[in-house]
């Protein structure tokens, strides 16, 4: 540990004065964290300076943000050591770690809309007044002294549900800032601002670094990354892979080096003769959400729709379910124009669609697995608004041996199942309806390596009866694996469509980054 | 079945292999226990049989009734993930609508003398509707609007019971036709409710409509996916319950054989606890009907029990709270020690 004791006797006395203008400001050591069914960190050790902005990138899945919310003690690691500022710390909680100087900035931000910006940065730890209560004057100057440090132009007595998402976020760094926060944390900082916004915000984060600040900046841009970072991380399934400084890299190097993996899942995938096209969709467009989406997907395929977190994939395929309708553009079902403005038109149509959230769209938790099963089938087996139910059971009963659902019996609570069985139990919600055009998204996120690969047969073999199939998944190898083209998306729309021969990872990842092939 | 010589084997079996208790077993022993309290303490306090009095436990039955036909219509607002606060009120406006339909000729004030004696058929369906109407109003406007039904319905309570009174300006209404009395004679109420708690105990589970309230009280946006119109379904319970709301005015109206505009205070609390009690989750997608059957009869045991006794009346109501407060807190408890 001597390499990371040069500080200690000080540390203790007091937090600002201790000179850290080249030092090491967090070493992380051999870090292993692991979720029920899956590692998502094994083995990872960083090293982030004072001074410096250090990015982590990756995939999605990679292992980021969990890295992240270890340094902010959001989880605590399974093996592996933190040493902050020279000392070895336990991170108890978030709260703890900004107590010592470690400050997150979320991706989805934590404030109160209905408090003031002054309120919102000073929250639970107020100037008091001689009564105790809240000395409002002194609480505004402060932020105004922040403000202007930081060189931030915001009214500390504005209502922060009034201001706009950079300027949100601009409080949440000088909150993070208000704290004397040695390393702060930016998760995605610039997903949702402008490019104006963007400039402010990088003189903002040069400010901090010519204080001595330590940066950690997690982000999916590559211009950005060459703009901003002086160190680079890459993560790939959990794995640290290597880090080197920025200059070292180019956009083909950082690609390579986030893709890199060698592809030794086999998939269940069979050449299937392609049909007709089932649905073409053309300009569809919701504003502020995805703008100019088209690809034509036909009888038999597998289109993958590959891209990274927050490119709007599922934004669109919820429009052509008709959850939430665009606002322009249109979609051909054989051939045919037709308007979806409901789910219900939607499944009218022939769409199913397995949404990727389990839990919130797609589940009813107390209900048994016989009743998710059957709920959008009822009105094809009803007679005089009386389900048949004995038909019905028959038919849930069936698919429960064709998915091989594990189950004691359709009047089991589904909370009760696992993951992998949940999933397919809405599988097979789906399937009930014998759907021409089945959008997956996701369809194995927390699915045991066993259900999956039963969930990759089903999906092929659908393909085979001539389903058109969707499929979006955040795992690179599963798109290649399953997918006959594979639709990449970047920044809210159509970046390129990869044939299966070309689609190799870093082609995917290149259309992905927004840059071209 | 194409052929009834072939018998499906599984079909009869006499007990499933997963067979549980009836969910509501937990409360009928309660609803038992507290009659055999009230039948020992009638011994020690009044050297008297609870239990064994034909016309105390048909004046119990009767009040349960009323409460019942309201808790049928909001036990399925609640799996459906709603609430209804109007009910009480609501009852009030159909039965001083009933009421002022049912009169009869030549006794002194008639709120329409030119309409008197009219076909039993129009009270009761002017009454019905007046409460279909509400429930209408209620769902379109909790639909259409997105304002929480708790702020719909209490708008609704406060409307309907001041539509009740400006009707005859606070005037009470009685001297009813002979048929329409009727209706609250003997055991007709509870017939009306024990019929509307079957109806609707079917819809519920063997209807597709039933499936759809149980699903959207579950998840919502998981019920929209699964291509349920939400919007139409729910418009539909708030009519429902409202329907048997003013079903329960003019059994009410009719029963005390006058129509005033303070009937049906604070009934919709009491439906509600009926529903709890007989354990419907608030939270919705968790209800049946029959038990909030036995919750509106535990209810009225305990306060039939205490007239019996003797008790307070002002005691009597806060026993009751707690009691309510109780059940729900032995049902969590029960929930939690299951998982």
């Amino acid at each position: 540990m001597s390499d990371f004791t040069m500080t200690a006797g000080a540390v203790s006395a007091q937090r600002a004065a201790i000179p850290l203008a080249t030092g090491l400001v967090l070493a992380a050591r051999n870090i292993r964290k692991a979720f029920p069914g899956v590692v998502a960190l094994d083995d990872v050790s960083i090293d982030v300076h004072a001074g410096r902005v250090h990015a982590l990138m990756g995939e999605n899945g990679a292992g980021k943000s969990t890295m992240m919310k270890i340094i902010a003690g959001v989880y605590f690691p399974d093996e592996g050591s933190l040493h902050f500022k020279g000392q070895p710390v336990a991170l108890k909680s978030p709260r703890d770690a900004l107590n010592r100087g470690i400050a997150m900035i979320h991706q989805e931000l934590n404030l109160l809309p209905c408090m003031t910006v002054a309120e919102n940065i000073w929250i639970g730890r107020e100037p008091r007044s001689l009564l105790r209560l809240i000395d409002h004057r002194a609480l505004n100057r402060h932020t105004a002294e922040l403000f202007a440090q930081l060189g931030i132009e915001i009214d500390p007595q504005a209502l922060l549900g009034d201001l706009s998402i950079a300027n949100r976020q601009m409080v949440e760094i000088a909150k993070a800032v208000s704290f004397d926060s040695d390393l702060l944390i930016m998760d995605e900082p610039t997903s949702a601002i402008t490019d104006k916004e963007v400039e402010h915000l990088f003189r903002i984060i040069g400010e901090l670094k010519a204080r001595g600040k330590a940066i950690i900046y997690i982000t999916h841009k590559m211009d950005e990354v060459f703009q901003i970072a002086d160190d680079i991380s890459i993560f790939r399934d959990g794995r640290h892979i290597v880090t080197r400084k920025a200059q070292a890299f180019d956009k083909q190097s950082l690609i390579a080096a986030m893709v890199g993996r060698e592809l030794t899942q086999v998939f269940p995938k069979m050449t299937v003769a392609i049909g007709e096209v089932a649905l073409s969709v053309r300009n569809l467009s919701r504003r502020g959400v995805f703008s100019n989406v088209r690809f034509d997907l036909r009888y038999g395929e597998i289109l993958g729709l590959a891209g990274l977190m927050g490119s709007g994939r599922t934004e669109v395929m919820e429009s052509i379910f008709g959850i939430y309708p665009a606002d322009e553009g249109e979609l051909l079902f054989d051939g045919k124009r037709r308007a979806i403005r409901s789910p219900q038109q939607a499944i009218a149509a022939g769409i199913a669609f397995l949404t990727e959230d389990r839990k919130s769209d797609g589940l009813f938790l107390q209900l048994s697995v016989g009743e998710n099963m059957q709920i959008s089938a009822l009105r094809r087996n009803c007679s005089l608004g009386f389900v048949r139910q004995k038909r019905v059971n028959e038919s849930c009963t069936d698919m429960c041996r064709q998915l091989k659902v594990k189950t004691p019996g359709l009047h089991e609570i589904i909370e009760n199942l696992s993951g992998g069985n949940q999933q397919k139990v809405l599988l097979a919600r789906w399937l009930l309806n014998k759907p021409k055009i089945l959008i997956l998204d996701e369809p194995t996120r927390g699915v045991d390596v066993g259900a999956k690969a039963e969930i990759h047969t089903l999906i092929t073999q659908l393909a085979r009866e001539g389903v058109a199939i969707i499929m979006i998944s955040s795992e690179l190898p599963e798109v290649m694996g399953m997918s006959d083209r594979i639709v990449v998306m970047h920044e809210r729309t159509v970046s390129g469509i990869l044939p299966r021969a070309i689609a190799t990872q870093e082609n995917i990842m290149t259309l992905a980054s927004g840059e071209p092939l | 079945m194409p052929n009834p010589a072939i018998v499906t084997p599984d079909i009869p079996r006499a007990i499933p292999r997963n067979w549980r208790m009836p969910q509501e077993t937990s409360i009928v022993l309660v609803l038992l226990g507290i009659a055999l309290i009230f039948e020992a303490l009638g011994w020690i306090e009044r050297g008297q049989s609870f239990l064994y009095n034909p016309q105390g436990l048909l004046i119990m039955v009767l009040r349960v009734s009323e409460i019942g036909l309201i808790a049928v219509g909001v036990t399925m607002i609640i799996i459906a993930g709603g609430i209804d606060l109007s009910s009480g009120s609501v009852v009030a406006l159909s039965a001083m609508i009933a009421g002022s339909l049912a009169q009869t000729t030549g006794f002194g004030r008639t709120v329409f003398p030119g309409i008197v004696d009219l076909p039993v058929l129009v009270p009761v369906a002017a009454g019905v509707l007046t409460g279909g109407i509400c429930g209408l109003i209620n769902g379109s406007l909790i639909v259409r609007t997105g304002v929480p039904p708790f702020i719909v319905t209490l708008g609704m309570m406060v409307s309907a019971r001041g539509l009740a009174r400006y009707y005859t300006h606070g005037q009470p209404v009685s001297m009813f036709t002979d048929a329409y009395s009727a209706i609250g004679n003997g055991a007709k109420p509870v017939a009306i409710f024990l019929l509307a708690a079957l109806v609707f105990h079917i819809v519920l589970r063997y209807t597709r409509f039933g499936k759809c309230l149980y699903a959207i009280g579950g998840n919502v946006q998981a019920a929209r996916v699964s291509g349920i119109s939400v919007g139409r379904n729910l418009i539909a319970v708030y009519t429902i319950a409202g329907l048997l709301t003013g079903l329960a005015g003019v059994v009410v109206s009719a029963r005390a054989q006058t129509s005033q505009s303070g009937m049906g205070m604070s009934y919709e609390l009491d439906a509600i606890a009926a529903a709890v009690i007989g354990g419907t989750s608030l939270a919705g997608g968790v209800g049946r009907i029959t038990g909030a059957v036995i919750g509106a009869l535990i209810l009225g045991v305990i306060s039939s029990g205490f007239t019996f006794l003797g008790i307070d009346s002002y005691i009597q109501e806060i026993v009751k709270g707690m009691i309510i407060v109780t059940a729900v807190i032995a049902d969590q408890y029960r929930k939690r020690r299951a998982r």
